[in-house]
Order: structure tokens, then sequence, then C-alpha cells
């Protein structure tokens, strides 16, 4: 089993507030690992860390290999993050948002009409100007410019938000094919959706602490999960 | 680095192509300024055509610290500083290409500036050569300072009334020594414009340095 990530007592401050508080967290190679639980709990920041944004105060921790608070400049080209913000430029065209993307990670120009493409963004919406289009059409813009970057790891804050159902499973199916590509998805979302149809794995958050590791096939909601690591992939299946 | 200065500059310069900020309201409020100054001293004619380079660089002064809000602000509206720091584009790079893309619209700015000058307060523009350089060389120093102040500021809540506060000192030796070459050029002082070019080149570099230098720190506490 291939680590993409790991933590090990992992604290972070937002100023003098702890907003991860020991956490030890897993993520391996080619799975979705959906984080939930309620607000405050430590999912944004969680993803910050992993992204080599949010530095740590206390603790160990490894993403593709590399320290995210020490090599923080090596890594942040490697993952993907889609924040609450989508870090869209509102007076550039959807076209031109995910270019500036491609172009600032040194990626083929080939990738922009995939991406765009692959999101649903054909003729005329290319052109559009980013602060015209509506909050679902600005989320999958967002997502194409993920797309055009060609992380590693992707990062994704409530990435279903403002998506109607069919763009929803579009973004599902991206997902699982970005997984099944060997890339790692660690996302937050409060949603019930996201844990049913996408999740490899569910992990609970609460007080900037890992509640409950994993959620296997069979078992009911609260049963006692055995410790990311020692899961293995086959095991552990979508929730219902 | 070049690649990524001429791809933010780019960037930053398509943004300002659609949104037109600088046009429609950065370029009539230095107007403005220029014509309150024109007021102000209206009862002194030979007093307003002494004070026309002064009153010419404060209202680049105040015209560019609006460029340089214009500028992170469009980084920081939808969280696109996140975006820009998860690049591969060196820091000096995009640090380069904010600087350019402020330095553009401020010498357009400028240019309609001069002209509101001789209009308003009836200067004769003259010294051809040293007036357009220490023009050039006062707007990269401006730019920069902006530029990296603009970044230090864009992450705090009262970012909009912390850079004029920290902004304006800093800016004074370029505004100072920008005034006395163009009173030298316009042969309104006996002083050598050449060599208050040489000092405006002395803090355009420092800040051009220092902000290529700094600018990975500055926006990584943002």
């Amino acid at each position: 089993m291939v680590l993409t990530a790991r933590l090990r007592s992992a604290v972070a401050l937002a100023g003098r507030y702890p907003v991860l508080a020991g956490t030890d967290l897993d993520v391996t190679a080619g799975e979705v690992l959906v984080l939930k639980g309620p607000n405050g709990a430590g999912k944004t920041s969680i993803l910050r860390v992993l992204a080599g944004l949010l530095p740590l105060s206390a603790g160990d921790a490894e993403v593709l290999g590399l320290d995210p608070t020490a090599d923080a400049r090596a890594l942040r080209p490697l993952v993907g993050l889609l924040g609450h913000q989508n870090g869209l430029y509102d007076d550039l065209t959807a076209e031109q948002n995910v270019r500036f993307v491609a172009r600032a990670a040194r990626r083929s120009p080939d990738v922009v009409p995939s991406a765009l493409e692959r999101l649903g963004f054909g003729g005329r919406l290319r052109g559009a100007p980013a602060g015209k289009l509506s909050a679902g059409q600005r989320r999958r813009l967002a997502i194409a410019c993920v797309l055009a970057k060609g992380p590693r790891l992707w990062l994704l804050d409530e990435p279903h938000a403002g998506l109607d159902v069919e763009h929803r499973e579009l973004l599902d199916d991206l997902l699982r094919e970005v997984a099944a590509g060997g890339s790692s998805v660690v996302l937050a979302s409060h949603e019930q959706h996201a844990t049913v149809r996408l999740a490899d794995r569910v992990v609970t958050m609460a007080g900037g602490l890992v509640l409950d590791g994993v959620i296997v096939a069979g078992q009911p909601p609260g049963t006692p999960a055995p410790s990311c690591p020692d899961v293995p992939r086959a095991e552990v299946t979508n929730v219902a | 680095m070049w690649r990524d200065a001429a791809l933010v500059a780019g960037k930053d310069l398509r943004v300002e192509g659609r949104a037109k900020v600088a046009v429609n309201q950065v370029a009539p409020y230095a107007l403005v300024v220029l014509l309150l100054f024109g007021f102000a001293f209206d009862q002194d004619r030979p007093l307003l055509v002494q004070a026309a380079p002064g009153l010419f660089w404060m209202a680049v002064l105040f015209s560019g610290l609006l460029a340089v809000q214009r500028s992170f602000s469009i980084e920081s509206a939808d969280g696109a500083i996140d975006a820009l720091r998860l690049s591969r584009l060196e820091p000096a790079g995009i640090f380069i290409g904010k600087v350019v893309a402020v330095a553009a619209q401020l010498v357009v700015l400028e240019a309609l500036l001069a002209f509101g000058v001789v209009v308003l307060f009836q200067s004769r523009l003259g010294g051809a050569g040293l007036l357009v350089a220490s023009t050039l060389v006062s707007t990269a120093g401006v730019a920069a300072a902006g530029v990296a102040y603009g970044a230090l500021c864009v992450g705090l809540r009262a970012r909009e009334t912390l850079l004029p506060l920290l902004l304006s000192p800093v800016l004074a030796p370029v505004v100072l020594a920008a005034t006395e070459a163009w009173r030298a050029a316009l042969g309104l002082s006996r002083g050598d414009g050449w060599r208050w070019l040489g000092i405006l080149a002395c803090f355009a570099a420092i800040y051009l340095a220092g902000g290529a230098i700094g600018f990975g720190a500055l926006i990584e506490e943002t």
C-alpha cells in the first residue's frame, strides 16, 4: 500500500487557536477519502496542511514524499486545491482562467480544451467572463483549473457545492477516474451524496481531531473502525 | 523568472483591459485631484507653475495607491492568491510581472496627467530626455514599492487603509527626487536634474531588488 500522505500527531494553529490538535491521517495512492465533521472540525485546515499552505506547529507529516512545512515550495505544484473560494479571475474568460493555470503549472496548452470539455464548458461558455457565470458554473470552472494543473493529490473542499445533479455525477465520474489513474483525492464534504457515491473511505473529524478512521462495508455506522493504515484497500468500499 | 513575469503581467493587463478600472476610475480620479490642486492654488498662478511638478507627483502617488490596491484585490477577491502560491511560478517572476503591469498603467496615467498639467497649470514641458527618463525610473520605483507593500497587506483585514499608511512614507524619497528632477527638466530650478535621476535610479533598484528577493516571504505571510 503506497501512502500519498501521512500525518502523525499533527498540530496546526490559526493564531493561537489549534485548528488541528494532534491529528493522525493516512491517505493511500488511488483512494478517494472523504472528510466529514461539523463546522470547525478541522477539515479545511487538514486540506491546507496537505497542500503546504498551513504549516504544522508540531507533529510529523509527509505528503508525496515531502515535508509540507519544510518543503512547501516543492510540494505545492504537485497538489491541486479547491477551497471554499474558487480562485478565479472574474474579468478573465473561462478559457483564459484555465489557460493561465495550465501555463503557471508548466503544462501543455493541449490540456486546456480537454479540461474545459470534461467539465462541460463548450461553445460560447468558454468565452464568458468568469464573473458572469453562475455559482455552479464557477465551481465547475475551478475544478477544470485543478484538472488542467494535473496534480497528484486532489484536495477539494465541498466540491459539490452549487452543482446540479448532472454535474455532481460528472464530478464523481471525474474523481473516480483520477483515483483510478493513481492520484489520490481528499475531499471535505457535509453531503451524504459524496459519502455514499464516491468515498473509498470516510473519516470523521471533530475539534481538530480524526475521531474514527474507516467505515468498512457491512459495518453499521458507529462501529469502531480499525486504524487507517491497517485496512487493506480491498476491504474498503463505498458506504451505503 | 522572465517567462513567469510575462505570464503574470499579461494576465493582470488582460484583467485590467476587460475591467477598465484604471481608465474609468483611477484616471478620472487623478484628473480630479489635479483639478483640485489647481483650485487650491488658483489665486497664485506663478506659485501653481512652480509647484506643478510636486502636484503632478502627488497625483501619481494617489493614483498609484489605487492601482496597487486593484492589483491585489483581483488576487484576493476569490482566493486566487492561493492558486498563485500553489503554482510553479517563481515568486520573483510574480513580483516582476505585477510591477510591469502596475507600471504600464501608471505610464498611461502619467501621460494623461502631464497633459492635464500643461492644460490646467499652463506649464511648459521641456527637457524631454530628463523628463522621460525620470518619469520612467520613478514609475518603476513606485510600482516596485507598491507591489511589495501590496503583497504585505493583501491578507490583512484593514488593507485598504493600511496600504497608504505604510506605502506613502516609503515613496516619499521617490516623490521628492522625481519632483526635483522634473523641476530641473522644466527649468524651474538650477539643480542638477541628472543627479536626482541617479538618486531615483538607486531607490528604484533597491525597491526592485528587495521586492524580487522578499516577495516569496511576503505572500507567505498573507
